[in-house]
């Protein structure tokens, strides 16, 4: 590939370096209303009454909206692809405003006036009357028979949804202990049984999560948020204001990142209708910091119970997990990430006999828990990877040779949903990071340290679906338009959040047209009565479902371009192809087939005529080369196992006519005008997996409690990688994630469910003297699934950290820690209960 | 924008007093980290402030001719770490402030603001309780001087009323001259931080022969330190043959005074402890089992949602060993930069081991990504 | 929707008051409202927009702006002090040819801009460490930005940046 797979430098770099590129808050007119959310000072129990008579005289305030005024709708706010079915649709929970108060600060009346000053004494003089029930942050009290349920209208109790996923139906732990004895005899198996917990944190973006409204001309009213689903969310507010869909646009500017908070419905339809109910006027609704955290959307806690049945010799038999998920007050994404815990927890190791996971989501009155970079599968690894490290531990097992030998195994598809592990390569991702942080070396170096300063390695791995399907739909379009210079647009619903969306469908949209990335101009800003449909940013989806898209789209403006040159030059349309900006002879090279290389990032993903038989060559992957090619095998390196696609390869020859004057002709022709342009849907119907691991080599304070990182390394197979440095950069910032959640992070509340540390002072997320440098090794696997040979990327960084360094401190101390974050003083607490300071 | 009704930029500091014992509503700003931080929060809200921000006389360091060193109260936390008296005289005070929320903070923010906001938490309260310091207040009565180990009321209170303005930081020079010390601050993470636990040791080494004593104390402060320093190098020679021995042999510890923030509901000495090691040998390894045992019942720290007690008297103890170690260290010339950060210290094997490494991943990397070091495959091999 | 409209909106602000200041090169005399931080002028009345506000006090950097050279959160900064001062933000890097300063071409060729929300504050910082005149070892760095945070890039390729600025080569 000539564009795809280059280290290009990123398309709004200039802008976001000079200020240019703006964001929601910048682009709102200056004479906007601001809105200031009133929220409850109790975390369960209902609001009686609301007195706004003094509030409303507060010079400046223009409106005040209580829970008693706002429709009667409840809607959801899942950023999900909506559902035909009834029972798949998300859960409609949540009303504008809210009489019955499910957490501390729930949203119960909105101010809007003219300042921030005025809205805040306004808000100081309401005379608020609740009826207080008693509170419950966690899970155990949540189900205990006198909580409160938080959602009588759907559910009797508190518990959300159960889901149990077995790796065969007939599979029972039981039995599998049974037979254990019968075929390894009772001495030779072992059982292991501990609970562990993942904590809530917050997405910290350095953008809050914020919006402005108004009512345009056309009677639309038109919500500039900073969003990663702007088509999700058009939908939604009309769901919330009881408005059909076309009355409602939705306009994304660039984003100050997400990480999953912003896959949500936030403020946004109260936003649309506090400028409804001010006569259409433009409000401006920025959540503060604090709102941000304790208000918009936390990443779930679970508690894992595990068991584990093993033999002594290192084989992996049997393991059964039973986790509850803490959703918060609302129901958000529903069961859908605890469903991500259970199935990503039962399919990373390869246990003999079989695996069952189970898991509950329980409503409590803290923060709603949705989506959160890796979907359930941090929580999820955490809790398969200390089990995994436990037993080593116990046992004298070597984690890394356990792991090679009890890891999901290549050819790997769910039962369940069907989902095939194409490209696999966690075995040689571990031997990858092994080999960089000197493994061997250091499990003999860290054996039986004593003293106040210890060391210790630690590893964990993970594997991650890259887009949704088949669980739910993934669809996409894309719109590319010729201009009159020869260059194009690229239109998308595919959104930029500073991941680099932008760059790389460039890179993919020059790749495939022929075009250079110079004269691909992206279009950055979605709107949704311009932009073409697409679910928006999640998952790691983008760069595959969209990605698709955006070559089935660049095919065909290709073969619309090639028509017209046809035309122009009178030539077959056979013997021309579109080359660095021109026309040129095609020459095929004969006798030369393409030849695919299947271990590198140049496969499938470009033929030059675009002909390429999608459903074809999958078939004919896993046919071939499940038994030719085995990574296996291979030494670390490369190696290319070429495969011959019987197609002929051919280069460009003469120059015939620029784009430039195709282009020119095209618009202005007296004989044929044609405006060329494309637009394409794919319904994308593959997944595949991205596989990875985390080595963390650290240093223990015993008597401080402190954790150095001293090296860091993670090891990714995401297939062809799209843009080297772009990719680089993004798994740094997974990484530092990841240490965070591993040693500081965690939104806590007091016992009255009120939060205690919901701002950046407090919760801890790292600064630049907390991470360690970084270190990132890539595997490219070329994915006959991906459009370039590429997979999921944009999560996975952040899953294997945390596990990684639990299990090096357990390395180090020999002191397991089963609960997140891993706290100093948590870590002192430990120590000294073992004994150890 | 900040709910107050009324700003006045006072032109001195006599204009700021006026104003604030004009209007009962006024409060004084300086630095604005922490008053503006109050009225987001919707704490005193509507009041009006009368700032010192722009008042030169109240910012600045100066040594006075008597050696007292006077520190300006609206000097930032910034100023304070890169003025050249604080950098020779007081170089722990330095340090200390240097751990103050972040570098825009430190711009910022004031030492005098850090003591009038009456926390435990700040990070210059620790230092400057073992520095005995003078503040100098003043109010429309005229001014009075209150020691700072005085100057705290209760957490967040201070015995300045509210029409007084900070006017000057006094450090005599029996505080200071012959001294070295160490600040250590505990946090959660390494910037942007609040205490967690801070814990300030200085002594007063004192050389045990008769003649090098003497040298040191009619030295002055500057002069002294370098002799001390050439003495300790001689010292260090004699025990290089021995077995790795505590620092400071041929010293005794002719004071030493303990500060800690957030053992206590405001920033406290330990006086009692220093009483027990005034006099004792600088390598008696019992002076770290005294300072670890005793400050523990000096001390009432609490158990908050950001700590428990328990973990806070580990941290006490630990630190109080920590600090006076590398007070001593400091002492005889070999300190350790970066002495006051809680990260672990390095160990020498693991260093050696570092150091083959990283020559070794040079080499993992250039095979794994064809011929670059970046880890990322930005050489062009597979993109044929 | 039976919401009853208040009659209000009208504002009643303290008397504005005049502030003179440099920024990004140009005077400015400005009728500013005495409750105004720094950050709410620059946005709002200059449209100096690339300051931004990620948390209002101080805890995470973006609103950092130059003040007569010394970076500071412009969040905590009342704009009444800023008279006489001069104030530069990123807006004000660029050459007039339209060429990116150094900070931020290194910005750009070390793909140390994700989301870019925290980005032009740190650029701000840099240029700040640049006109010290100084080298800085990639551990002061650290310490120097650690008033900034960011959560896309685990700091790496920002200190990448600033290394090949102000590091030692």
């Amino acid at each position: 590939m000539e564009v795809v797979g280059k280290s290009m430098k990123r398309v709004d770099a200039f802008g976001k370096v000079t200020g240019e590129a703006k964001y929601t808050n910048d682009l709102c007119p200056k004479d906007a209303l601001i809105a200031h959310v009133v929220h409850s000072t109790i975390a369960n129990g209902e609001v009686l009454s609301i007195d706004t008579s003094e509030a409303e005289k507060v010079p400046g305030v223009v409106k005040i909206v209580t829970c008693f005024d706002v429709p009667d709708i409840q809607f959801p706010t899942a950023g999900h692809p909506w559902s035909v079915e009834a029972a798949h649709q998300d859960i409609a929970d949540r009303k504008l405003l809210n009489t019955r108060v499910r957490l501390y600060g729930d949203d119960i009346a909105a101010i809007v006036g003219v300042d921030n000053v005025a809205c805040e004494r306004a808000e100081r003089l309401l005379k608020i009357e609740y009826k207080e029930y008693p509170s419950f942050t966690t899970v155990e009290d949540a189900l205990k028979p006198e909580a409160t349920p938080l959602h009588p209208d759907l559910r009797k109790t508190n518990e959300l949804i159960h889901t149990s996923f077995k790796s065969s139906p007939d599979y029972d732990y039981e039995q599998a202990k049974e037979r254990a004895v019968r075929e390894y005899g009772a001495e030779h198996v072992r059982e292991y049984e501990q609970t562990y917990r993942t904590q809530r944190v917050s997405h910290c973006h350095i953008e809050v999560a914020t919006s402005w409204a108004y009512v345009d001309v056309n009677g639309k009213v038109t919500v500039t948020a900073s969003t990663q689903i702007p088509h999700i969310m058009r939908r939604v507010i009309a769901q919330a204001l009881g408005w059909p869909v076309g009355k409602v646009r939705v306009i994304k500017p660039y984003l100050g990142g997400g990480f999953g908070n912003k896959q949500d419905i936030l403020y946004e339809p109260l936003n649309a209708y506090l400028s409804v109910v001010c006569g259409g006027r433009c409000v401006c609704l920025e959540t503060t910091r604090e709102e941000c955290i304790s208000q918009t959307r936390v990443r779930h806690a679970v508690i894992g119970k595990t068991k584990a049945l093993y033999t002594t010799d290192g084989r992996l038999l049997a393991r059964t997990l039973d986790g509850y998920a803490n959703k918060g007050a609302y129901a958000s994404h529903g069961h859908a990430i605890a469903a991500s815990v259970a199935t990503v927890y039962k399919d990373l190791y390869n246990d003999a006999y079989g695996c069952r996971a189970d898991m509950t989501t329980v409503f409590t009155n803290s923060a709603s828990a949705g989506a959160m970079r890796a979907y359930g599968v941090p929580q999820s690894v955490f809790l398969a990877d200390c089990q995994i490290d436990d037993i080593c531990h116990r046992e004298g097992f070597d984690p890394l040779k356990f792991r090679m030998d009890n890891c999901v195994g290549k050819g790997f598809r769910d039962p369940g949903n069907g989902i095939t592990y194409y490209s696999y390569s966690m075995k040689e991702c571990m031997r990858r990071g092994a080999e960089y942080i000197h493994w061997d070396e250091k499990r003999k170096a860290y054996a039986n340290q004593t003293g106040p300063i210890r060391h210790g390695v630690g590893m964990s791995i993970f594997m991650y679906k890259v887009g949704v399907y088949p669980i739910s739909l993934e669809t996409s379009s894309a719109r590319m338009i010729l201009n009159q210079d020869g260059s194009i647009q690229v239109e998308l619903s595919a959104t930029e959040i500073g991941q680099g969306a932008d760059t790389v469908f460039t890179q993919m949209a020059s790749e495939t047209t022929g075009i250079t990335p110079d004269k691909v101009y992206i279009v950055s800003t979605q709107d949704t009565d311009l932009s073409p449909f697409d679910t928006g940013a999640y998952a790691s989806r983008q760069s595959f479902v969209t990605g698709k898209a955006v070559k089935k789209c660049g095919l065909e403006l290709r073969n619309r371009i090639l028509d017209y040159a046809a035309y122009m030059l009178g030539r077959p349309v056979e013997e021309l192809m579109i080359h660095d900006n021109n026309i040129c002879e095609r020459i095929p090279e004969e006798g030369t087939t393409i030849q695919t290389d299947l271990s590198a990032g140049n496969g499938y993903g470009y033929v030059p005529d675009g002909s390429v038989d999608e459903n074809d060559r999958y078939q004919d992957w896993l046919d071939a080369d499940v038994k030719h090619w085995n990574i296996d095998d291979l030494p670390s390196g490369r190696k290319s196992i070429l495969r011959d696609t019987g197609k002929i390869l051919a280069k460009p020859g003469k120059v015939l006519l620029s784009m430039k004057d195709l282009a020119e002709n095209a618009f202005y022709s007296l004989d044929r005008s044609e405006h060329i342009t494309a637009e394409v849907t794919n319904h994308c119907k593959e997944n595949t997996y991205a596989s990875g691991c985390t080595f963390a080599d650290i240093t223990v304070d015993m008597e401080m409690g402190t954790v150095k990182i001293d090296h860091l390394v993670n090891v990714h197979d995401s297939g062809t990688l799209l843009n080297p440095q772009l990719a680089e950069a993004q798994v740094h910032g997974g990484m530092a994630m990841g240490i965070g959640y591993a040693l500081s992070e965690e939104l806590l509340y007091n016992e009255k469910g009120r939060p205690l540390n919901n701002n950046l002072l407090d919760f801890k997320i790292p600064t630049a003297l907390d991470v360690p440098d970084l270190k990132v090794i890539f595997l490219q696997m070329d994915d006959p699934m991906g459009p370039y040979g590429n997979k999921a990327l944009g999560e996975p960084p952040v899953i294997s950290v945390a596990p990684a360094i639990r299990n090096a401190i357990l390395n180090a101390t020999g002191v397991a820690m089963n609960e997140l974050p891993m706290t100093q003083q948590r870590l002192v607490a430990a120590f000294q209960q073992h004994g150890l300071i | 924008m900040y709910d107050i009704e009324n700003y006045y930029e006072a032109k001195s500091v006599e204009d700021a007093i006026a104003h604030l014992a004009a209007d009962e509503k006024a409060e004084v700003i300086a630095g604005g980290t922490d008053v503006l931080v109050k009225l987001r929060a919707g704490k005193d809200v509507g009041c009006d402030l009368v700032s010192i921000h722009e008042i030169p006389e109240l910012k600045g360091v100066d040594r006075l001719t008597d050696g007292t060193i006077v520190i300006g109260p609206a000097t930032c936390f910034t100023d304070i770490t890169n003025d050249p008296i604080i950098q020779e005289r007081l170089p722990y005070l330095g340090e200390a402030v240097d751990t103050v929320g972040g570098p825009q903070i430190r711009n910022m923010g004031t030492i005098g603001g850090n003591l009038c906001n009456g926390a435990t938490s700040a990070d210059s309260g620790a230092t400057m309780q073992t520095l005995d310091a003078t503040l100098v207040l003043q109010g429309p009565e005229g001014s009075r001087e209150v020691p700072v180990t005085e100057f705290y009321t209760g957490p967040g209170r201070t015995v300045r009323k509210r029409d007084e303005v900070l006017i000057a930081i006094l450090v005599k020079p029996e505080d200071y001259i012959g001294y070295s010390g160490c600040y250590i601050k505990y946090g959660k993470r390494r910037s942007m931080e609040i205490a967690t636990l801070g814990c300030c040791v200085r002594v007063k080494l004192e050389a045990v022969d008769a003649k090098q004593a003497e040298a040191g104390e009619t030295g002055g402060t500057q002069d002294s330190s370098t002799t001390r320093r050439e003495d300790a190098a001689s010292t260090e020679q004699k025990d290089a043959a021995g077995s790795p021995a505590l620092p400071g042999a041929g010293f005794s510890l002719a004071d030493v005074r303990i500060g800690y923030g957030v053992a206590a509901p405001t920033p406290i000495r330990c006086r009692k402890t220093e009483q027990m090691l005034k006099g004792m040998s600088a390598d008696d390894p019992a002076i770290y089992d005294i300072i670890a045992t005793h400050v523990e019942e000096e001390v009432h720290p609490r158990s908050s949602w950001r700590a428990s007690k328990e973990f806070r008297v580990q941290l006490i103890r630990e630190m109080a060993k920590r600090a006076l170690e590398q007070a001593i260290l400091r002492g005889i010339g070999k300190g350790t930069p970066g002495a006051g950060d809680f990260l672990p210290v390095e160990l020498e094997g693991k260093q050696k081991m570092r150091e083959t490494m990283t020559q070794d991943t040079a080499e993992v990397a250039r095979t794994a990504d064809g011929g670059k070091d970046t880890g990322c495959g930005k050489g062009g091999e597979h993109h044929a | 929707m039976a919401v009853k409209t208040l009659a209000a909106g009208k504002a009643v602000s303290i008397m504005l008051e005049i502030v003179h200041m440099t920024v990004n090169g140009e005077e400015k005399e400005l009728a500013v409202d005495p409750r105004e931080s720094l950050l709410d002028t620059l946005r709002n009345r200059l449209n100096l927009t690339s300051v931004k506000r990620g948390c209002g006090v101080g805890e995470c950097g973006a609103c950092t702006v130059l003040i007569d050279g010394t970076a500071v959160d412009s969040c905590l900064y009342l704009t009444m002090w800023a008279e006489g001062k001069h104030i530069l933000t990123v807006e004000g890097l660029k050459s007039p040819s339209g060429e990116l300063n150094e900070v931020q071409q290194a910005f750009v060729d070390e793909a140390a801009v994700q989301c870019g929300f925290c980005t032009p504050g740190l650029i701000l910082t840099g240029v700040e460490l640049v006109n010290s005149g100084r080298k800085y070892t990639r551990e002061e760095l650290r310490k120097l930005i650690s008033g900034h945070l960011c959560r896309c890039t685990g700091y790496e390729n920002i200190l990448n940046a600033l290394e090949k600025v102000v590091g030692y080569h």
